[in-house]
Protein backbone atom coordinates (compact mmCIF):
# COMPACT_ATOMS: atom_id res chain seq x y z
CA UNK A 1 0.00 0.00 0.00
CA UNK A 2 1.43 3.31 -0.86
CA UNK A 3 0.29 7.21 0.22
CA UNK A 4 0.74 10.05 -1.62
CA UNK A 5 1.53 13.80 -0.16
CA UNK A 6 2.85 16.28 -1.63
CA UNK A 7 4.96 19.07 -0.15
CA UNK A 8 6.53 22.37 -1.42
CA UNK A 9 10.04 22.05 -2.99
CA UNK A 10 12.67 23.69 -1.12
CA UNK A 11 15.40 21.98 -3.15
CA UNK A 12 14.13 19.30 -5.72
CA UNK A 13 15.67 15.95 -5.91
CA UNK A 14 14.76 12.45 -6.72
CA UNK A 15 15.87 9.87 -3.85
CA UNK A 16 14.57 6.77 -1.89
CA UNK A 17 15.17 5.84 0.94
CA UNK A 18 14.29 4.39 5.02
CA UNK A 19 12.51 7.14 6.85
CA UNK A 20 13.30 8.21 10.49
CA UNK A 21 10.67 10.05 12.06
CA UNK A 22 10.89 12.80 14.46
CA UNK A 23 7.85 14.12 16.56
CA UNK A 24 9.48 17.00 17.72
CA UNK A 25 11.67 20.23 17.02
CA UNK A 26 15.08 18.18 15.59
CA UNK A 27 18.36 20.30 17.54
CA UNK A 28 20.68 20.17 15.03
CA UNK A 29 23.83 21.13 16.84
CA UNK A 30 22.77 18.62 19.88
CA UNK A 31 22.02 15.55 17.50
CA UNK A 32 24.78 15.61 14.81
CA UNK A 33 27.65 17.25 16.74
CA UNK A 34 29.05 13.96 18.66
CA UNK A 35 29.54 12.39 15.60
CA UNK A 36 30.62 14.84 13.43
CA UNK A 37 33.58 16.10 16.02
CA UNK A 38 34.58 12.63 16.49
CA UNK A 39 34.69 11.69 12.64
CA UNK A 40 32.34 8.91 12.44
CA UNK A 41 31.18 7.22 9.33
CA UNK A 42 27.73 7.88 10.21
CA UNK A 43 25.71 9.97 12.44
CA UNK A 44 24.26 8.73 15.29
CA UNK A 45 21.63 11.23 17.51
CA UNK A 46 23.19 12.54 20.13
CA UNK A 47 20.32 14.80 20.68
CA UNK A 48 19.23 13.85 24.40
CA UNK A 49 15.81 15.97 24.36
CA UNK A 50 14.61 14.19 21.04
CA UNK A 51 13.22 11.14 22.34
CA UNK A 52 12.20 9.76 19.10
CA UNK A 53 16.03 9.88 17.77
CA UNK A 54 17.79 9.69 20.66
CA UNK A 55 20.91 7.24 19.26
CA UNK A 56 19.34 6.31 16.15
CA UNK A 57 21.29 6.27 12.75
CA UNK A 58 20.56 9.24 10.64
CA UNK A 59 23.09 9.10 7.80
CA UNK A 60 21.27 8.31 4.67
CA UNK A 61 17.86 8.00 5.87
CA UNK A 62 15.15 10.35 4.81
CA UNK A 63 14.84 11.63 7.43
CA UNK A 64 10.98 12.87 8.70
CA UNK A 65 10.49 16.25 11.04
CA UNK A 66 8.33 19.25 11.62
CA UNK A 67 11.21 21.59 12.02
CA UNK A 68 14.72 22.16 13.11
CA UNK A 69 15.36 24.46 16.79
CA UNK A 70 18.09 25.07 18.91
CA UNK A 71 21.55 26.79 17.86
CA UNK A 72 22.39 28.95 15.33
CA UNK A 73 25.36 26.85 14.56
CA UNK A 74 23.31 24.44 12.91
CA UNK A 75 22.85 25.74 9.10
CA UNK A 76 26.59 25.02 9.37
CA UNK A 77 26.64 22.01 10.59
CA UNK A 78 24.34 20.66 8.16
CA UNK A 79 26.72 22.22 5.52
CA UNK A 80 29.66 20.59 7.08
CA UNK A 81 27.94 16.97 7.50
CA UNK A 82 26.49 17.38 3.41
CA UNK A 83 30.48 17.95 2.58
CA UNK A 84 31.31 14.98 4.40
CA UNK A 85 28.23 12.60 3.12
CA UNK A 86 26.86 12.13 7.00
CA UNK A 87 23.08 14.13 6.24
CA UNK A 88 20.16 12.00 5.94
CA UNK A 89 19.27 11.88 2.00
CA UNK A 90 16.48 14.11 2.16
CA UNK A 91 14.50 16.13 4.37
CA UNK A 92 10.93 15.98 4.74
CA UNK A 93 9.09 18.86 6.92
CA UNK A 94 5.85 18.85 8.03
CA UNK A 95 5.77 22.44 8.74
CA UNK A 96 7.39 25.45 6.77
CA UNK A 97 11.37 24.68 6.60
CA UNK A 98 13.00 26.83 9.44
CA UNK A 99 15.89 29.55 8.80
CA UNK A 100 18.96 27.01 10.21
CA UNK A 101 17.64 24.23 8.22
CA UNK A 102 17.02 26.39 5.07
CA UNK A 103 20.37 28.00 5.34
CA UNK A 104 22.56 24.21 5.79
CA UNK A 105 21.07 23.52 2.68
CA UNK A 106 21.50 26.44 0.52
CA UNK A 107 24.87 26.21 1.53
CA UNK A 108 25.41 22.90 0.73
CA UNK A 109 23.84 23.56 -2.43
CA UNK A 110 25.44 27.06 -3.70
CA UNK A 111 28.71 26.76 -2.05
CA UNK A 112 29.26 22.85 -2.37
CA UNK A 113 27.09 21.65 -4.90
CA UNK A 114 25.98 18.91 -2.65
CA UNK A 115 21.67 18.85 -2.98
CA UNK A 116 20.08 17.68 -0.05
CA UNK A 117 16.49 16.77 -1.33
CA UNK A 118 14.44 19.06 1.00
CA UNK A 119 10.18 19.12 1.06
CA UNK A 120 8.58 21.44 3.05
CA UNK A 121 5.01 22.18 4.13
CA UNK A 122 3.64 18.56 4.05
CA UNK A 123 1.36 18.44 6.65
CA UNK A 124 0.67 17.21 9.97
CA UNK A 125 -1.02 14.22 8.66
CA UNK A 126 1.85 13.60 7.31
CA UNK A 127 3.95 12.99 10.18
CA UNK A 128 1.33 11.57 12.07
CA UNK A 129 1.59 9.21 9.11
CA UNK A 130 4.91 8.20 8.85
CA UNK A 131 6.66 5.31 11.12
CA UNK A 132 10.44 4.73 11.19
CA UNK A 133 11.56 1.98 9.04
CA UNK A 134 9.08 2.59 6.13
CA UNK A 135 10.31 3.57 2.49
CA UNK A 136 9.77 6.83 1.12
CA UNK A 137 10.28 8.29 -2.05
CA UNK A 138 10.96 11.79 -2.77
CA UNK A 139 10.28 13.23 -6.29
CA UNK A 140 11.78 16.96 -7.33
CA UNK A 141 8.43 18.13 -7.79
CA UNK A 142 7.39 17.63 -4.28
CA UNK A 143 5.71 14.80 -4.59
CA UNK A 144 6.30 12.14 -1.38
CA UNK A 145 4.95 8.34 -1.91
CA UNK A 146 5.35 6.29 1.41
CA UNK A 147 5.47 2.85 1.29
CA UNK A 148 4.07 0.73 4.12
CA UNK B 1 16.28 36.12 -12.96
CA UNK B 2 13.08 34.75 -13.73
CA UNK B 3 13.19 32.07 -11.20
CA UNK B 4 13.76 34.56 -8.38
CA UNK B 5 10.10 35.83 -6.84
CA UNK B 6 11.53 38.93 -4.80
CA UNK B 7 11.89 42.36 -5.96
CA UNK B 8 15.53 42.83 -7.05
CA UNK B 9 17.47 45.70 -8.06
CA UNK B 10 19.66 46.31 -10.98
CA UNK B 11 22.87 45.97 -9.15
CA UNK B 12 21.62 42.63 -7.53
CA UNK B 13 20.44 41.08 -10.75
CA UNK B 14 23.78 41.89 -11.71
CA UNK B 15 25.56 40.04 -8.65
CA UNK B 16 23.47 36.96 -9.06
CA UNK B 17 24.70 36.55 -12.91
CA UNK B 18 28.38 36.90 -11.99
CA UNK B 19 29.00 40.30 -13.19
CA UNK B 20 30.86 41.46 -10.34
CA UNK B 21 33.22 37.88 -9.80
CA UNK B 22 31.78 34.57 -8.77
CA UNK B 23 32.22 34.67 -5.09
CA UNK B 24 30.00 37.88 -4.62
CA UNK B 25 27.62 35.90 -6.68
CA UNK B 26 27.78 33.12 -4.52
CA UNK B 27 26.76 35.22 -1.84
CA UNK B 28 23.99 37.14 -2.96
CA UNK B 29 22.36 33.54 -3.88
CA UNK B 30 22.90 32.49 -0.85
CA UNK B 31 21.50 35.12 0.62
CA UNK B 32 18.11 35.88 -2.07
CA UNK B 33 17.61 32.25 -1.77
CA UNK B 34 17.45 31.56 1.59
CA UNK B 35 15.14 34.67 1.66
CA UNK B 36 12.94 33.42 -1.34
CA UNK B 37 12.28 29.91 1.25
CA UNK B 38 10.41 32.80 3.48
CA UNK B 39 8.75 34.69 1.30
CA UNK B 40 10.65 37.79 1.36
CA UNK B 41 9.83 40.64 -0.99
CA UNK B 42 13.26 42.03 -1.05
CA UNK B 43 16.39 42.46 0.27
CA UNK B 44 16.98 45.63 3.03
CA UNK B 45 20.02 47.04 3.44
CA UNK B 46 21.81 46.06 7.68
CA UNK B 47 22.60 48.87 9.53
CA UNK B 48 24.47 47.82 12.39
CA UNK B 49 27.75 45.20 12.72
CA UNK B 50 27.24 41.52 11.72
CA UNK B 51 26.88 39.24 15.31
CA UNK B 52 29.02 35.75 13.95
CA UNK B 53 28.22 32.69 16.00
CA UNK B 54 31.05 31.00 14.53
CA UNK B 55 34.66 31.56 16.79
CA UNK B 56 35.89 27.95 16.83
CA UNK B 57 38.23 27.00 14.81
CA UNK B 58 36.98 23.43 14.80
CA UNK B 59 39.07 21.09 11.95
CA UNK B 60 36.07 19.73 10.32
CA UNK B 61 34.10 22.99 9.58
CA UNK B 62 36.32 22.73 6.47
CA UNK B 63 33.39 24.46 4.19
CA UNK B 64 33.29 27.52 6.54
CA UNK B 65 37.06 27.74 6.03
CA UNK B 66 36.72 27.50 2.40
CA UNK B 67 34.20 30.40 2.28
CA UNK B 68 36.09 32.83 4.36
CA UNK B 69 39.26 31.85 2.19
CA UNK B 70 37.27 32.75 -0.50
CA UNK B 71 36.02 35.65 0.39
CA UNK B 72 39.50 37.33 1.77
CA UNK B 73 40.88 36.48 -1.65
CA UNK B 74 38.84 38.40 -3.64
CA UNK B 75 39.24 41.31 -1.26
CA UNK B 76 35.84 41.02 0.53
CA UNK B 77 34.80 42.45 4.25
CA UNK B 78 31.42 43.73 5.94
CA UNK B 79 31.20 47.00 6.12
CA UNK B 80 31.08 47.35 9.77
CA UNK B 81 33.63 45.79 12.83
CA UNK B 82 31.78 42.79 13.68
CA UNK B 83 32.02 41.09 16.97
CA UNK B 84 31.56 36.88 17.70
CA UNK B 85 31.36 34.02 20.08
CA UNK B 86 33.56 33.20 22.54
CA UNK B 87 36.81 31.66 21.73
CA UNK B 88 36.75 27.67 23.07
CA UNK B 89 39.75 27.68 24.58
CA UNK B 90 41.60 29.07 27.95
CA UNK B 91 44.23 26.86 29.20
CA UNK B 92 45.52 29.97 31.97
CA UNK B 93 42.04 30.29 33.74
CA UNK B 94 40.46 26.36 32.92
CA UNK B 95 42.93 23.65 34.31
CA UNK B 96 43.18 21.01 32.02
CA UNK B 97 44.96 17.38 31.53
CA UNK B 98 47.48 16.47 29.05
CA UNK B 99 44.78 14.24 27.52
CA UNK B 100 42.48 17.01 27.38
CA UNK B 101 45.16 19.61 25.68
CA UNK B 102 45.97 17.02 22.69
CA UNK B 103 41.97 16.26 21.95
CA UNK B 104 41.65 20.51 22.02
CA UNK B 105 44.74 20.74 20.01
CA UNK B 106 43.00 17.92 17.11
CA UNK B 107 39.68 19.53 17.44
CA UNK B 108 40.13 23.30 17.20
CA UNK B 109 43.54 22.82 15.42
CA UNK B 110 42.46 25.49 12.69
CA UNK B 111 41.87 28.15 15.87
CA UNK B 112 44.65 30.65 15.05
CA UNK B 113 44.06 30.65 11.27
CA UNK B 114 40.74 30.73 12.11
CA UNK B 115 40.97 34.19 14.02
CA UNK B 116 43.33 35.78 11.22
CA UNK B 117 40.52 34.83 8.82
CA UNK B 118 38.08 36.71 11.38
CA UNK B 119 40.53 40.02 11.43
CA UNK B 120 40.43 39.58 8.00
CA UNK B 121 36.64 39.95 6.78
CA UNK B 122 36.29 42.67 9.72
CA UNK B 123 36.23 41.69 13.38
CA UNK B 124 36.37 44.46 15.65
CA UNK B 125 39.40 43.78 17.42
CA UNK B 126 40.86 40.63 19.45
CA UNK B 127 38.61 41.30 22.56
CA UNK B 128 35.31 40.91 20.25
CA UNK B 129 34.81 37.46 21.19
CA UNK B 130 31.53 37.43 23.50
CA UNK B 131 28.09 35.87 22.93
CA UNK B 132 26.85 38.71 25.05
CA UNK B 133 28.41 41.70 22.45
CA UNK B 134 25.48 44.00 23.50
CA UNK B 135 26.75 44.77 27.13
CA UNK B 136 28.19 48.38 27.15
CA UNK B 137 31.67 47.39 27.55
CA UNK B 138 31.57 45.59 24.34
CA UNK B 139 29.56 47.83 22.27
CA UNK B 140 27.81 46.23 19.54
CA UNK B 141 24.23 47.76 20.80
CA UNK B 142 22.05 48.24 18.18
CA UNK B 143 19.14 50.95 18.51
CA UNK B 144 15.33 49.43 18.41
CA UNK B 145 14.09 49.38 14.81
CA UNK B 146 18.25 48.63 13.55
CA UNK B 147 17.77 45.68 10.96
CA UNK B 148 20.75 43.47 11.64
CA UNK B 149 22.17 39.77 10.53
CA UNK B 150 22.85 37.85 13.27
CA UNK B 151 23.22 34.93 14.28
CA UNK B 152 24.04 33.10 18.05
CA UNK B 153 20.41 31.98 19.17
CA UNK B 154 20.78 34.17 22.87
CA UNK B 155 22.23 37.26 21.27
CA UNK B 156 19.27 37.02 18.24
CA UNK B 157 16.40 37.14 20.95
CA UNK B 158 18.06 39.85 23.08
CA UNK B 159 18.55 41.79 20.47
CA UNK B 160 15.05 41.52 18.77
CA UNK B 161 13.14 41.46 22.28
CA UNK B 162 14.85 43.67 25.06
CA UNK B 163 16.97 45.99 22.00
CA UNK B 164 13.59 45.93 19.58
CA UNK B 165 16.07 45.77 16.81
CA UNK B 166 15.09 43.10 14.20
CA UNK B 167 17.04 40.31 13.16
CA UNK B 168 16.04 36.87 12.15
CA UNK B 169 17.42 33.84 13.59
CA UNK B 170 20.59 33.42 11.05
CA UNK B 171 22.43 30.89 11.04
CA UNK B 172 25.88 30.88 10.97
CA UNK B 173 27.76 31.85 7.24
CA UNK B 174 24.81 33.26 6.34
CA UNK B 175 24.97 36.41 8.82
CA UNK B 176 28.64 36.74 7.40
CA UNK B 177 27.39 36.81 3.74
CA UNK B 178 25.09 39.09 4.75
CA UNK B 179 27.31 41.33 6.44
CA UNK B 180 29.60 40.84 2.74
CA UNK B 181 26.59 42.23 0.61
CA UNK B 182 25.52 44.59 3.39
CA UNK B 183 21.85 43.32 2.60
CA UNK B 184 19.45 41.07 4.69
CA UNK B 185 15.95 39.35 3.13
CA UNK B 186 13.22 41.32 4.32
CA UNK B 187 11.11 38.58 6.13
CA UNK B 188 9.94 37.18 10.02
CA UNK B 189 11.52 39.35 12.53
CA UNK B 190 12.44 42.03 10.45
CA UNK B 191 8.91 42.89 9.26
CA UNK B 192 5.88 44.25 11.67
CA UNK B 193 3.68 41.12 11.10
CA UNK B 194 6.30 38.73 12.07
CA UNK B 195 6.99 40.45 15.44
CA UNK B 196 3.52 40.24 16.49
CA UNK B 197 2.84 37.13 19.08
CA UNK B 198 0.91 33.66 18.73
CA UNK B 199 0.76 33.24 22.68
CA UNK B 200 0.31 34.60 25.72
CA UNK B 201 2.17 33.50 28.58
CA UNK B 202 0.71 34.12 31.97
CA UNK B 203 3.12 33.90 34.60
CA UNK B 204 1.16 32.36 37.83
CA UNK B 205 4.28 31.49 40.37
CA UNK B 206 4.22 32.48 43.91
CA UNK B 207 7.87 34.30 43.18
CA UNK B 208 9.95 35.20 40.56
CA UNK B 209 10.94 31.93 38.75
CA UNK B 210 14.77 31.06 38.04
CA UNK B 211 15.10 32.98 34.23
CA UNK B 212 16.70 29.39 33.10
CA UNK B 213 13.42 27.30 33.88
CA UNK B 214 11.16 30.27 32.80
CA UNK B 215 12.85 30.81 29.46
CA UNK B 216 12.73 26.36 29.14
CA UNK B 217 9.49 26.31 29.76
CA UNK B 218 8.41 28.89 27.36
CA UNK B 219 10.99 27.91 24.75
CA UNK B 220 9.58 24.02 25.19
CA UNK B 221 5.91 24.97 24.69
CA UNK B 222 5.95 27.89 22.13
CA UNK B 223 9.04 26.58 20.44
CA UNK B 224 9.49 29.76 17.54
CA UNK B 225 6.49 31.43 18.03
CA UNK B 226 6.41 34.81 19.29
CA UNK B 227 5.31 34.65 23.25
CA UNK B 228 3.91 37.65 24.69
CA UNK B 229 4.20 37.21 28.81
CA UNK B 230 1.95 38.79 31.51
CA UNK B 231 2.73 39.00 34.89
CA UNK B 232 6.75 39.10 34.61
CA UNK B 233 6.71 43.23 35.55
CA UNK B 234 4.61 42.47 39.04
CA UNK B 235 8.44 40.89 40.43
CA UNK B 236 10.97 42.97 38.16
CA UNK B 237 8.98 46.02 37.84
CA UNK B 238 8.32 48.11 34.91
CA UNK B 239 11.14 49.20 32.22
CA UNK B 240 14.04 48.02 31.98
CA UNK B 241 16.59 48.01 34.69
CA UNK B 242 20.35 46.39 34.61
CA UNK B 243 19.20 43.76 36.56
CA UNK B 244 16.11 43.05 34.64
CA UNK B 245 17.83 43.31 31.55
CA UNK B 246 20.54 40.45 32.94
CA UNK B 247 17.14 38.32 33.93
CA UNK B 248 15.98 38.80 30.27
CA UNK B 249 19.24 37.85 28.79
CA UNK B 250 19.04 34.12 30.40
CA UNK B 251 15.46 33.68 30.03
CA UNK B 252 15.76 34.39 26.47
CA UNK B 253 18.92 31.78 26.29
CA UNK B 254 16.63 29.29 27.63
CA UNK B 255 14.07 30.02 25.33
CA UNK B 256 16.21 29.74 22.42
CA UNK B 257 17.68 26.75 23.31
CA UNK B 258 15.34 24.94 24.02
CA UNK B 259 12.93 26.06 22.00
CA UNK B 260 13.84 28.26 18.50
CA UNK B 261 12.35 31.62 20.50
CA UNK B 262 13.60 34.78 18.40
CA UNK B 263 11.41 37.06 19.52
CA UNK B 264 9.61 37.59 23.28
CA UNK B 265 7.40 40.59 24.17
CA UNK B 266 6.86 41.32 28.01
CA UNK B 267 4.01 43.24 29.06
CA UNK B 268 5.18 47.16 30.75
CA UNK B 269 8.76 45.79 30.08
CA UNK B 270 10.15 45.14 26.98
CA UNK B 271 10.20 48.50 24.24
CA UNK B 272 7.70 47.17 21.92
CA UNK B 273 5.42 45.43 24.54
CA UNK B 274 5.81 49.27 26.56
CA UNK B 275 4.50 51.01 23.27
CA UNK B 276 2.20 48.90 21.27
CA UNK B 277 0.80 46.54 24.26
CA UNK B 278 -1.59 44.02 23.71
CA UNK B 279 -1.64 45.29 19.93
CA UNK B 280 1.19 42.74 19.31
CA UNK B 281 -0.85 39.75 20.16
CA UNK B 282 -2.39 37.83 16.83
CA UNK B 283 -6.01 36.65 16.46
CA UNK B 284 -6.63 33.52 18.28
CA UNK B 285 -3.41 33.39 20.24
CA UNK B 286 -3.40 30.70 22.43
CA UNK B 287 -2.26 30.81 26.05
CA UNK B 288 0.09 29.18 28.24
CA UNK B 289 -0.56 29.50 31.97
CA UNK B 290 3.05 28.58 33.84
CA UNK B 291 2.43 28.23 38.04
CA UNK B 292 4.73 26.89 40.53
CA UNK B 293 3.68 23.61 39.42
CA UNK B 294 4.53 23.99 35.68
CA UNK B 295 8.08 25.23 36.74
CA UNK B 296 8.57 22.59 38.84
CA UNK B 297 7.19 20.08 36.01
CA UNK B 298 9.87 21.66 33.84
CA UNK B 299 12.58 21.43 36.06
CA UNK B 300 12.12 17.53 37.40
CA UNK B 301 12.06 16.23 33.22
CA UNK B 302 15.54 17.32 32.62
CA UNK B 303 17.52 14.27 32.23
CA UNK B 304 20.90 13.28 34.14
CA UNK B 305 23.95 12.04 31.88
CA UNK B 306 26.05 11.75 34.77
CA UNK B 307 27.06 8.07 35.94
CA UNK B 308 26.70 8.43 39.18
CA UNK B 309 23.95 10.71 40.17
CA UNK B 310 25.26 11.41 43.42
CA UNK B 311 28.65 12.53 42.14
CA UNK B 312 31.09 14.76 43.45
CA UNK B 313 31.08 17.94 40.96
CA UNK B 314 34.44 18.39 39.10
CA UNK B 315 33.66 21.58 37.28
CA UNK B 316 31.52 24.63 37.63
CA UNK B 317 30.31 26.39 34.83
CA UNK B 318 28.60 29.87 35.32
CA UNK B 319 28.04 32.57 32.04
CA UNK B 320 26.41 31.04 29.84
CA UNK B 321 25.32 33.56 28.05
CA UNK B 322 28.58 35.35 29.63
CA UNK B 323 27.67 37.27 32.60
CA UNK B 324 27.49 40.98 32.71
CA UNK B 325 29.48 42.96 35.25
CA UNK B 326 26.81 43.05 37.73
CA UNK B 327 25.84 39.37 37.25
CA UNK B 328 29.90 38.82 37.72
CA UNK B 329 30.19 41.16 40.77
CA UNK B 330 26.62 39.42 42.67
CA UNK B 331 28.30 35.74 42.04
CA UNK B 332 31.96 36.39 43.14
CA UNK B 333 29.31 38.26 46.25
CA UNK B 334 27.16 35.10 46.90
CA UNK B 335 29.91 32.71 46.52
CA UNK B 336 32.02 34.44 49.12
CA UNK B 337 28.93 34.59 51.67
CA UNK B 338 28.00 31.19 50.72
CA UNK B 339 31.60 29.94 52.25
CA UNK B 340 31.37 32.36 54.94
CA UNK B 341 28.41 30.62 55.61
CA UNK B 342 30.10 27.34 55.68
CA UNK B 343 33.11 28.19 57.75
CA UNK B 344 35.16 27.63 54.19
CA UNK B 345 37.60 29.67 53.05
CA UNK B 346 37.86 28.59 49.31
CA UNK B 347 35.46 26.93 46.76
CA UNK B 348 34.81 23.19 47.12
CA UNK B 349 34.24 22.94 42.83
CA UNK B 350 36.73 24.17 40.45
CA UNK B 351 34.47 26.82 39.70
CA UNK B 352 34.60 28.98 36.43
CA UNK B 353 32.48 32.22 36.16
CA UNK B 354 32.76 33.49 32.33
CA UNK B 355 32.06 37.05 31.12
CA UNK B 356 33.43 39.14 27.94
CA UNK B 357 36.73 39.81 27.62
CA UNK B 358 35.89 43.56 27.79
CA UNK B 359 33.69 42.94 30.94
CA UNK B 360 36.51 41.15 32.58
CA UNK B 361 38.73 44.39 31.72
CA UNK B 362 36.47 46.54 33.21
CA UNK B 363 36.18 44.08 36.43
CA UNK B 364 39.94 44.25 36.95
CA UNK B 365 39.90 48.05 37.71
CA UNK B 366 38.36 47.12 41.23
CA UNK B 367 40.84 46.00 42.99
CA UNK B 368 38.18 44.72 46.12
CA UNK B 369 36.94 42.41 43.83
CA UNK B 370 39.81 41.36 42.17
CA UNK B 371 40.79 40.00 45.83
CA UNK B 372 37.60 38.80 46.57
CA UNK B 373 37.69 36.37 43.48
CA UNK B 374 41.45 35.75 44.64
CA UNK B 375 40.33 34.65 48.00
CA UNK B 376 37.49 32.76 47.22
CA UNK B 377 39.38 30.46 44.79
CA UNK B 378 36.90 30.75 41.66
CA UNK B 379 37.91 31.38 38.05
CA UNK B 380 36.98 33.93 35.70
CA UNK B 381 37.19 33.39 31.87
CA UNK B 382 35.92 34.52 28.11
CA UNK B 383 35.63 31.15 26.95
CA UNK B 384 32.56 29.44 25.66
CA UNK B 385 31.78 26.94 28.16
CA UNK B 386 29.71 24.71 25.11
CA UNK B 387 33.15 24.64 23.72
CA UNK B 388 34.95 23.71 26.36
CA UNK B 389 32.56 20.57 26.70
CA UNK B 390 32.53 19.62 23.09
CA UNK B 391 35.67 17.96 24.28
CA UNK B 392 34.72 14.14 24.67
CA UNK B 393 36.88 14.18 27.62
CA UNK B 394 35.79 16.80 29.54
CA UNK B 395 32.31 15.63 28.51
CA UNK B 396 33.03 13.09 31.10
CA UNK B 397 33.61 15.38 34.02
CA UNK B 398 30.62 15.96 36.45
CA UNK B 399 29.93 19.63 35.37
CA UNK B 400 27.37 21.27 36.94
CA UNK B 401 26.10 24.95 35.72
CA UNK B 402 23.14 26.94 36.21
CA UNK B 403 22.64 27.77 32.28
CA UNK B 404 20.09 25.86 30.46
CA UNK B 405 21.63 26.25 27.04
CA UNK B 406 24.56 24.17 28.46
CA UNK B 407 22.35 21.96 29.94
CA UNK B 408 20.99 21.11 26.59
CA UNK B 409 23.76 20.95 24.62
CA UNK B 410 26.25 19.01 27.12
CA UNK B 411 26.16 16.66 29.74
CA UNK B 412 26.55 19.17 32.59
CA UNK B 413 23.84 18.93 35.59
CA UNK B 414 21.29 21.91 35.67
CA UNK B 415 21.29 23.12 39.05
CA UNK B 416 19.73 26.67 40.35
CA UNK B 417 21.48 29.10 41.66
CA UNK B 418 20.87 28.61 45.20
CA UNK B 419 21.56 24.83 45.12
CA UNK B 420 24.76 25.90 43.41
CA UNK B 421 25.75 27.64 45.43
CA UNK B 422 25.83 24.94 48.26
CA UNK B 423 27.61 22.73 45.77
CA UNK B 424 30.34 25.26 45.40
CA UNK B 425 30.77 25.65 49.14
CA UNK B 426 31.40 22.15 49.77
CA UNK B 427 27.95 20.52 50.47
CA UNK B 428 27.59 16.38 49.13
CA UNK B 429 25.23 15.98 46.01
CA UNK B 430 23.28 13.36 48.34
CA UNK B 431 23.02 16.37 51.06
CA UNK B 432 21.87 18.99 47.87
CA UNK B 433 19.57 16.92 46.19
CA UNK B 434 17.80 16.05 49.26
CA UNK B 435 16.32 19.40 49.84
CA UNK B 436 13.29 19.72 49.13
CA UNK B 437 12.90 23.90 48.39
CA UNK B 438 10.10 23.74 46.14
CA UNK B 439 10.60 26.43 42.91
Amino acid sequence: MKKEFKGRVVLGANVKGECVVSHEGLNILASFQKSVLKKEKQVICSDQNNKDLYKKNLTGKILCLPKTIGSTTGGMVLQTCATLGLTPKALLFSEHIDSLAAAGVILADVWNEIRISTIDSLGEEFLEYVKDGQTIEVKDDGTVIVED
Amino acid sequence: MSRYNMFLTNEEKEILMGGKGETLRKAMESVVKYGEIFGAKRLVPINGPVHLVTSFGVTILKPVFNIMDELIENGYKTAKPFTVNPRPLDYKNIKCSILEKIVFKIMYGKQKQYEKQLEKVGLKDKNAYTCAAYFKEVGNIPKQGDILSWAESSAVVYANSVLGARTNRNSGVIELLSGIIGKTPEFGFITDEGRKASFVIELKTTKLPSPQVLGSAIGLKVIEDVPYILNLDKFLGEGLTSKTKDYLKDMGAASASNGAVGLYHVSNITPEAVQMGKSLLKENYETYIIDDAEIKRVLDSYPVLWKDLNGKPDFCFVGCPHLSIDQLKLWIDNISMKLKLHKKSKVGVYTILCTPPDVFVEFEKDEAYVLKLKEIGAHVTSICPLMYMNNPICAKHNVITNSNKLRTYTTARYFEDEKMLKLIAGESMKEVISYEEGV
